[in-house]
């Protein structure tokens, strides 16, 4: 019964197929339809359009900043000067990093901007790396999101990646060195692993750029993750001297190991009173 | 007598009627030594040696001298599989999975670094006090010798485990050798067996550090000793003490005792430093790769100032007939160090020849009264130190915020600027030192005690000297300057030429002293009023 009834209903539709209103009923139905999926896609372009003013309130607050903050040495229009390398291209990788760590604005004209307490909270940083950014393409900065060290990088072979990339600067441990005409590489100890990405991707200052094909995403997560190892890593055999080799051995042999031994064997040879 | 002093008469009696040790025992255990504190820096050298050799042994057991590669499965974590030599793995081995391991393997570092000092210090005072001086010159080179095998054995000891600092120092020498004119680069293959690294150099600097040069420091200190006890101990001046005897204590018990036990403070100041300080960290340093460096690579403190050296040479090459050589390393890293220690070996025979004195010299001077070779050693001390500063240009340019290029130019102005100012500082403050000499002699020790006198004129109240303090002060002899004839018998001028002016010069530099007080003067004041 019932297959006869739904049989019976296709039917009754199909018999209006020639009727001389179907033309003009199914063209209505069709505008609708393109109308409303028009309307639809185009509300979609509408809440991007809301997205893109933040996206410019920031970038224009980004310019603000930079024009109190930054453009007496990088110039009105980031270009650069005498004294500041231009900034057009950079990225907000660089922005992020220079200015998080406090390197940027520079305390002074020295050899090279040293890390120190930021100047700019995360919201101003970003607002200027928004501004950067938008200037020309570069590297974008690093969101914790992408920093998977702990679960993706190989500690054993961050350190060999270390030992061959960084260590001939900053030390076997990342206890960093001297570079030539007062400039160095920082210490890493202590660094976010986002600076250490970001670093290693914008080569800031006397550093070079490490590409992901010189090293690949997953190798700068090694390296990071051997980092913050050796961080960790507790000094096994005593005090550690500052990890910076035979210099301080020498200098404590000296002054404690000598020191001690003459001091027993004047008290040794003293007269008895 | 007891059942026990009897059995041990007899063994005794026993012993001695087939050797006859006790006239022997008897000459040599009541043999007197002086006693000072200076004496007992040689006491920590060689108690040092002792540690070496015990905790080297201890090490041997487990190290394994090949670059044989091996991937690394121990319990240090951050080298999990890395690919590394067995020489590496096995030092490794030893830190982390040998009871005591670590703790010997600082021990035996520490123990050198201390065995190297505490060379050093000892050549300071032999040099200082001048008991290099007739019939001690051999002792002398002994001392040379041993302190250049020091500086070798150290070196190699620290290159063993094949890690990335040690590789480097091995690379540095290596070039050393490579910068022999013309043969440098064939002794170079075969010292390392052909090109660098190759596979050979560990077990052949092992064969040399464990067996060769310990061979060779046991016979030298044999000697060294046997020597000095031949000869007897020097002894500083003092009421009672002459050129003919020895004042001090006996061997027997005394010095038994305090020798031995200084032995185990060494052991345990040395035990100290390896348990709480960190020394030579291998694990942190990695395998060693010719591809990789670390910044701040330096060598221990006795390899610091040949690396000072080489770190401020100006880069000079001349290539000619087919050849490079390399000045800048050749300079420092052979020349200079040869002269150094040439003259180092040479000095005793060159001061008797300065002072033309031929006698034995058994009382020690202090080091102010003789003021021109306290001069010659505080200007050589002051070479050696400011290029071991260049030496660790590095770590104190990052650590005193200064530039490396700033520590370099003030070593390279300063080695030829500084060691003959300090001659001079030296020389003065010596000369003056004996001057406070002669003045508390004669005049006695300032008490800063004021007194008014009845009159009421105040004086300063000077303590006179006990006789045997007076005596110290003024025993040492101050001979004239040698008599170099102008013209000889028969009318010739300056009949040995050069030579003979520039030892007169030398002479006179040498005897330029504040006169000691003598007896008439010191009457004459007693008796007078000041």
């Amino acid at each position: 019964m019932k297959k006869v009834k739904m049989n019976s209903g296709i039917k009754k539709l199909s018999r209006y197929r020639r009727h001389r209103y179907a033309g003009p009923a199914l063209l209505v139905i069709a505008l609708i339809s393109l109308g409303t999926t028009y309307q639809v896609a185009s509300a979609l372009p509408s809440t991007s359009r809301m997205e893109s003013t933040e996206q410019s309130t920031l970038i224009e607050e980004g310019k603000r900043i930079f024009a109190q903050g930054c453009s007496s040495c990088h110039g009105l229009n980031a270009e650069g000067g005498g004294i500041a390398p231009s900034l057009i291209g950079v990225g907000a990788a660089s922005v992020d990093f220079q200015v998080g760590t406090g390197r940027m604005p520079m305390a002074d004209m020295s050899q090279q901007a040293m890390r120190k307490q930021p100047i700019y909270n995360a919201e101003q940083t970003a607002a200027l790396a928004a501004y950067v950014a938008s200037l020309a393409p570069g590297p974008d900065a690093v969101n914790e999101a992408q920093l998977t060290f702990e679960r993706d990088g190989n500690t054993a072979e961050g350190g060999e990646l270390f030992r061959t990339n960084c260590a001939m600067c900053h030390n076997f441990a990342g206890q960093g060195g001297a570079l030539t005409q007062g400039k160095y590489a920082p210490t890493l100890m202590g660094v976010d692993a986002k600076y250490i990405y970001e670093a290693m991707i914008t080569g800031p200052q006397s550093m070079p750029v490490f590409s992901d094909k010189t090293i690949t995403p997953e190798e700068k997560l090694s390296i990071i993750k051997w980092i913050k190892a050796a961080e960790k890593e507790p000094n096994l055999g005593g005090a550690s001297l500052g990890r910076v080799g035979p210099v301080t051995e020498g200098l404590l042999v000296w002054t404690l190991g000598l020191g001690l031994l003459i001091g027993i064997a004047v008290w040794l040879t003293a007269k008895a009173r | 007598m007891k059942k026990a002093e009897r059995i041990g008469g007899n063994v005794a009696s026993y012993v001695d009627d087939r050797t006859g040790a006790a006239k022997w025992l008897r000459k040599n255990l009541t043999k007197v030594f002086p006693d000072h504190w200076s004496f007992m820096l040689g006491e920590i050298v060689l108690y040092s040696f002792i540690i070496l050799l015990l905790s080297g042994t201890f090490l041997t057991f487990w190290f394994d001298p090949s670059q044989r590669e091996v991937v690394y499965e121990g319990s240090y974590e951050p080298l999990e599989n890395i690919k590394m030599s067995a020489a590496y793995a096995s030092t490794l081995h030893i830190s982390f999975d040998v009871r005591g391991g670590l703790l010997m393997r600082q021990i035996h570092h520490w123990a050198a670094l201390i065995f190297m000092a505490g060379m050093i210090a000892h050549l300071m005072r032999v040099f200082f006090t001048g008991a290099f001086r007739k019939p001690r010159e051999a002792n002398w080179l002994i001392g040379i010798g041993l302190v250049t095998l020091g500086i070798v054995e150290g070196f190699l000891g620290y290159s063993l485990p094949d890690d990335l600092l040690s590789g480097t120092g091995i690379r540095i020498a290596e070039a050393i050798i490579q910068a022999l004119p013309v043969v440098g680069s064939y002794l170079a293959f075969f010292a390392f067996g052909g090109a660098f690294p190759g596979e050979a150099f560990i077990p052949r600097i092992f064969t040399v550090h464990v067996l060769l040069l310990p061979g060779i420091f046991l016979a030298l200190i044999t000697i060294h000793l046997m020597l000095v006890w031949y000869q007897k101990h020097t002894q500083y001046p003092g009421p009672g003490r002459t050129e003919k005897n020895v004042v001090g204590y006996p061997l027997m018990p005394i010095y038994m005792a305090k020798a031995g036990g200084f032995f185990f403070i060494v052991f345990g100041v040395t035990a100290f430093l390896g348990a709480v300080a960190s020394i030579n960290p291998i694990w942190l340093y990695g395998p060693y790769n010719p591809g990789q460096i670390s910044a701040g690579s330096q060598p221990d403190f006795y390899m610091g100032w040949l690396d000072g050296l080489v770190r401020m040479a100006p880069p000079i090459e001349t290539h000619a007939f087919g050849h490079t050589i390399s000045w800048n390393i050749l300079i420092p890293g052979l020349i200079i160090p040869g002269i150094l220690f040439t003259l180092m070996a040479l000095y005793p025979f060159i001061e008797a020849w300065m002072t033309g004195d031929k006698r034995e010299h058994h009382l020690l001077e202090r080091p102010r009264n003789n003021p021109n070779r306290t001069a010659i050693g505080a200007m050589s001390l002051a070479f050696i130190l400011v290029v071991l500063i260049n030496g660790g240009n590095d770590i104190i340019a990052t650590h005193f915020a200064l530039t490396i290029n700033q520590i370099m130019w003030f070593t390279r102005i300063g080695v030829i600027v500084i060691p003959p100012l300090t001659f001079v500082i030296t020389k003065r403050i010596c000369l003056s030192l004996q001057r406070a000499d002669r003045e508390k002699v004669l005049h006695g020790r300032e008490t800063g005690r004021l007194v008014m006198l009845p009159h009421g004129e105040f004086i300063e109240v000077h303590e006179e000297l006990t006789p045997a303090q007076k005596f110290t002060l003024t025993q040492h002899e101050q001979p004239p300057a040698l008599e170099v004839p102008r013209e000889d018998a028969n009318g010739v001028l300056n009949p040995q030429g050069l030579k003979g002016k520039l030892r007169a010069r030398f002479s006179q530099a040498h005897v330029e002293q504040v006169p000691a007080p003598t007896e008439s003067e010191a009457k004459a004041l007693e008796s007078g009023h000041h």
